[in-house]
């Protein structure tokens, strides 16, 4: 059965039956992960049945729990630490900035700490201020950690594979809607009517382009949960502006790799950031950045970025909808490029 | 169980070690900060002589050099990650609070280190070694949350951790009356973990009490909460010390290393004080002459 037909919520499932099959090593902990309730999620699923041993239902105990999942991995294991809410990752970031990220360099290597912090992140349930936030921006300023972010477009079960083999901490966010999503891989090289690339690399990034990579008026570069509306609001761009942009999905968010993003700029000259936190001091800040110093000479128009509101994100849903950027901000944000350009 | 001999040795080359990082400091040698351990040396030296350094395990805090020194005994790895030479046991990059070695770490966010060395005992606990993960707490480190879920978490679990509490009665300047209210035995108990406390400095009587607190965890796997009220006669760290001078002339008449001298005959404690002497001008000899550590090209 191929990854095409199904939810996010499987496949990460199934990566993780998969994962503890394979590694007797590998321990899950979280708040009520254990069957049959199956995590507030479902995402660990069976997982307590099949191996009673190696998934641990814990107290409600955040800020202890990175620390016993980075006592584990100092130790030789492959601990993966569910939180049910990433809002709630700021409960541990003392372990992860002060310890997890840390044992490895200042102990001058003798250690390392290949430990996963799964949790998912993202409003747009109507969730309130602290159940709705993609706070992935805390983590991009801590060095020596890895932070990815799958969409639906990538194999979100590899990715997580992947994640539990690396030697590096990774925080592994999941977009609270990727659960509910039937995920779309690229057949052919095409997903729908666009053509896909996807870079090599452990985490890998997704280009998509309507002129087969030829020509385009700007670039996007997004990842995770606002992924689709990026690309909903290229499919209106084409249609409705007969403006062609290249999309960048990255995974892999930290260590922030951006070739695909410069190579994609060199041909379109501009750039928009698309992301779910908000915006001050975020992933598009930083890629403005790194994209000013790096193609400079391509860019014909100031970046611009496309986010959250810098604000709380409300329950009612037609005031969380005004807070959370929308496919009609992204369509704004290239309308502005093409305006400054011409 | 080890001779007197041995124990008065480790206190007191612990001792004279951490005395001559603050001559090394007043000397312009060392950068950075050092808490030292003096007055405490008893604990080290009683506790840790019943772990195996092959297969338990040590996670201190910012005050680590006395507990690095009873598990390793490393002077020399030690006193150049002190003074930032590239001989250093984390090669200059941890510093004095920072410190890893075999089955020993040290970290410097008080109640941080608390939970790791928890996941440590589960992680030992489901391998199957049968090592005892030891954390070293103090009167400061109960202001930090995160150690009453450590000790639920402890004993919930029943893993393999002696917590040891040394009770120095100072939070850095504040003393322990104004940053702890209740009983410091009884967080233990509240959370079903065996309890015991001292209120000596006598390494002997330290032993015995460790020895059955890590023979009961070895037995049952259970945590364990050891108690040792003590008193560091320096400073917090180098001379931010407002404490009256007659509190610490009263408690220096019951300095560990007094109480276990007494029990020497003079030519034996002479003769043990000399060769630690000796060794510490050799390693302080060696650690100045180290390199200091190059700093590495830029990362890709």
């Amino acid at each position: 059965m191929s990854t095409q037909s199904k939810r996010g919520v499987q496949v990460l499932n199934e990566a993780l039956h998969k994962i503890f099959g394979a590694r007797d090593d590998v321990y899950l902990f979280g708040e009520d992960i254990l069957d049959p309730y199956g995590g507030a999620f479902k995402v660990t699923q069976g997982l307590s049945d099949a191996y009673p041993d190696r998934v641990i239902t814990t107290p409600i105990s955040e800020a202890s729990l990175f620390g016993i999942a980075a006592g584990m991995a100092l130790r030789g294991q492959r601990p993966i630490l569910e939180i049910m809410f990433g809002d709630f990752i700021a409960l541990g970031l003392d372990q992860v900035v002060n310890g997890i990220s840390k044992f490895r360099e200042m102990y001058d290597d003798q250690v390392t700490v290949p430990l996963v912090v799964r949790t998912p992140m993202g409003g747009r349930r109507g969730y309130g201020p602290t159940h709705s936030q993609s706070l992935e921006k805390l983590l991009l300023g801590i060095p020596n950690i890895c932070v990815v972010a799958g969409s639906e477009c990538h194999d979100l079960g590899a990715l997580l594979v992947q994640a539990v083999e690396d030697e590096r901490p990774v925080f592994f966010i999941e977009n609270k809607l990727l659960y509910g999503r039937v995920l779309r891989r690229p057949e052919d090289g095409h997903i729908g009517e666009l053509a896909v690339r996807e870079s090599v690399g452990l985490y890998p990034a997704l280009s998509f382009s309507g002129t087969d990579f030829t020509e385009a008026s700007a670039t996007i570069v997004t990842y995770g949960g606002m992924l689709p509306l990026v690309l909903d609001a290229v499919t209106e761009l084409i249609l409705e502006h007969e403006i062609f942009c290249e999309v960048v999905a990255l995974s892999q968010l930290l260590p922030m790799e951006l070739d695909a993003v410069y190579e994609s700029v060199a041909r379109s000259g501009a750039l928009v950031t698309a992301e779910e936190g908000t915006l001050t001091g975020g992933f598009g800040a930083e890629i403005a950045a790194r994209v000013q110093a790096a193609s400079w000479s391509d860019l014909r128009a100031p970046v611009q970025r496309v986010a959250a509101r810098d604000g709380i994100i409300p329950s009612a849903r037609p005031l969380e909808d005004a807070m959370l950027p929308s496919v009609d901000d992204v369509v704004a944000a290239v309308a502005a490029l093409e305006v400054v350009r011409s | 169980m080890a001779a007197l001999q041995t124990f008065y040795e480790r206190m007191f080359f612990i001792r004279r070690f951490e005395e001559t990082l603050l001559e090394l400091f007043s000397l312009g040698k060392l950068v950075g900060t050092t808490h030292t351990y003096i007055g405490q040396e008893a604990n080290a030296a009683g506790i840790i002589e019943h772990l195996d350094p092959d297969r338990d395990v040590v996670f201190s805090n910012h005050r680590c050099h006395g507990h690095y020194l009873a598990f390793t005994d490393d002077a020399f790895g030690l006193l150049c990650e002190v003074m930032g030479k590239a001989p250093g046991v984390c090669g200059g990059k941890g510093g004095s609070q920072h410190l890893c070695k075999g089955n020993f770490y040290s970290n410097g966010v008080l109640g941080s280190i608390v939970p790791v060395a928890t996941g440590i005992a589960l992680a030992e606990k489901k391998k199957g070694t049968g090592a005892v993960s030891t954390v070293f707490l103090g009167d400061g480190t109960l202001g930090e949350g995160v150690t009453y879920e450590s000790l639920n978490v402890a004993s919930l679990w029943q893993l393999p951790v002696l917590f040891v509490v040394e009770n120095n009665h100072y939070a850095q300047s504040t003393p322990v009356e104004l940053e702890l209210a209740g009983s410091i035995a009884a967080r233990g108990s509240a959370f079903g973990v065996e309890t015991a406390e001292l209120d000596t400095t006598d390494v002997e009587v330290i032993h015995e009490a460790a020895g059955r607190a890590i023979s009961r965890i070895r037995e049952t796997s259970a945590p364990y909460f050891l108690v040792l009220n003590t008193y560091r006669f320096s400073p917090h760290s180098k001379s931010d010390d407002q404490r009256d001078p007659a509190e610490i002339e009263e408690r220096r008449t019951r300095d560990p290393l007094l109480v276990a001298g007494a029990r020497l005959a003079d030519a034996e404690r002479s003769a043990i004080e000399a060769r630690c002497e000796e060794r510490l001008a050799e390693t302080v000899e060696a650690a100045e002459a180290a390199p200091a550590p190059a700093a590495a090209p830029e990362a890709a």
